[in-house]
């Protein structure tokens, strides 16, 4: 049995995995560029629509308000891809670290 | 007497849904029928009413593990239309990307296979050193699977020093614990009995069936696309193929073993010798007119993708051929007993995951075949609709279906 040294070295090890949801959460590492829930800055769009030719998941609606073209996301269909960051000219939309997205209903999930 | 048992779509052995019937003769399988289908997504369909954009992130969720073969296989198809190359920072940039692909679904192979024959201490211990590989994915790309790093014209991220030093520092680590794992499968006897001389797939049948990937590397065939057809950088990236001869699941294993090492090299050569410059170029958002194949060597063999571009910015027609469809025809073949090769039933889920099957990305719509008449023929929408109908009024039954 080869593997039993191996096993016999690692029953006084630490444990590999975390107990994440009760404890330890800030162990959890997230890197740069993690890509997390959408955020939209309104005030920054200028309503071109380039994001909802660039999303696969219908995630953007274009709906029209007082000042034009305004997107709507509906986030319980992002697959997060961040085409729609990459083609955003004016930075108005970005991808946060958040990924603990669970929301009780689905309206809370709309972002305008 | 033979005995006819289903198993499957849902079915403790199998990892995978497909529905299989084994004839059994006493402990012995005696025939095997496979009918797929029941996971067909019909994403060829879907991406022919998004544009190229929009179907990258699609392409990718054909396969989640082989997710990165999928995309460049795509993304390059459609290069190919433009007939413009890519810079070539970002075929390297599509290598590293790749053979991290391939180390983990390796290593995800392993644990599978030892955990189908019983042994999960050492799955356990895989796994967790998949987690290294994981986590240098999501640094390089921002999620731990779905890369989405592939895009027409070349990559969306760039690899800097910073990255590329914690890079090498993770596939020290993968090296020496690989060649660890390399030891044991060697070394244990519980794997080698339940492995050797099982799923027998010689190199006459491997050829017969058009076997691909690793299954047919383990019959002593050297196939891969990396060498005989090359794609990105691979033409400049050296590396040997793997064969074994003991065409067996345990060949597959050390083929397997073999490759995620010969990977961690591959990556090393790419981080060396990576050329400075641009990582992509844009290109219009509708390719001209025209039809274009590619082919990329995906963990489980190899993967073929045809577009028709009628010059607008949806493609007109895509076609995906994944791997496992190649090993189908085989993997019937090295489940049925034949002369002195016998297949038990407790052998049964082994060797189905001795193919590292991937179900759900090659699943097709069904045809209807009559096989007294020799008659083919399939049904549209419309149709299929109102043979429901009709069969169930038969039946006494009001019609629900509108």
């Amino acid at each position: 049995m080869s593997i039993t040294p191996l096993l016999l070295k690692h029953i006084f090890k630490k444990r590999a995995t975390i107990l994440y949801p009760f404890k330890e959460r800030e162990k959890v590492h997230l890197p740069e560029g993690f890509r997390g829930e959408l955020r939209f800055f309104r005030e920054k769009c200028i309503g071109c629509g380039l994001c909802f030719r660039a999303c696969p998941s219908e995630t953007i609606e274009m709906s029209i308000d007082e000042k034009g073209k305004r997107p709507i996301f509906y986030l319980d269909r992002c697959t997060r891809c961040q085409q729609c960051e990459e083609v955003c000219p004016t930075k108005a939309i970005e991808l946060t670290k958040n990924f603990e997205t669970v929301y009780f209903d689905r309206k809370s999930t709309i972002i305008k | 007497m033979s005995i006819k048992i289903p198993i499957g779509p849902q079915h403790p052995a199998l990892k995978e849904p497909e529905n299989f019937t084994f004839t059994l003769d006493g402990e012995y399988v005696v025939k095997v029928e496979a009918r797929i289908g029941y996971m067909h997504k019909g994403i060829e369909k879907l991406m022919e009413s998004k544009n190229y954009i929009q179907n990258i992130p699609l392409v990718e969720r054909i396969c989640g593990i082989c997710n990165v073969a999928h995309t460049i296989c795509y993304t390059q198809n459609v290069e190919y239309l433009y007939e413009k190359p890519i810079p070539r920072r970002a075929e390297f940039i599509r290598v590293i990307i790749e053979e991290l692909n391939r180390i983990h679904s390796h290593l995800l192979w392993i644990g599978i296979a030892a955990h189908l024959v019983g042994f999960d201490s050492f799955f356990m211990y895989t796994w967790r050193d998949r987690e290294v590989v994981m986590d240098l994915v999501e640094l390089l790309t921002g999620n731990r699977v779905s890369t989405a790093l592939m895009t027409i014209g070349g990559v969306r991220r760039d690899i800097d020093d910073d990255k590329a030093y914690k890079l090498r520092k993770g596939l020290d680590i993968l090296e020496e614990r690989t060649k660890y794992y390399k030891k044991i499968a060697e070394d244990e006897k519980s794997l080698l009995v339940r492995l050797r001389d099982i799923g027998r797939l010689t190199p006459a049948e491997a050829i017969k069936h058009s076997a691909v990937g690793p299954t047919i590397r383990a019959s002593k065939i050297k196939v891969d696309v990396r060498a005989d057809d090359p794609y990105a950088a691979h033409d400049e990236v050296p590396f040997n193929v793997i064969t074994y001869d003991t065409c067996d699941v345990f060949g597959r294993l050390m083929v397997r073993i073999d490759e995620t090492l010969e990977s961690i090299n591959m990556v090393r050569y790419c981080l060396d010798h990576m050329p400075s410059g641009p990582i992509r170029i844009r290109l219009p958002n509708a390719p001209p007119p025209g039809e274009s194949v590619s082919r990329v060597e995906a963990p489980r063999g190899e993967d073929i993708h045809y577009v028709k571009s009628n010059g607008t910015d949806k493609p007109y027609r895509y076609k995906v051929r994944a791997p496992t469809l190649g090993n189908l025809s085989a993997l019937i073949e090295m489940l049925t007993s034949k002369g002195d090769y016998l297949v038990h039933v407790a052998d049964i889920p082994v060797v189905l995951g001795g193919i590292d099957p991937c179900m759900c990305c090659m699943d097709r719509s069904a045809k209807f075949i009559d096989p007294i008449k020799g008659k083919e023929w399939s049904l549209t929408w419309e149709q299929l609709k109102l043979y429901a109908k009709r069969k169930w009024e038969k039946e006494g039954i009001k019609a629900k279906c509108r």
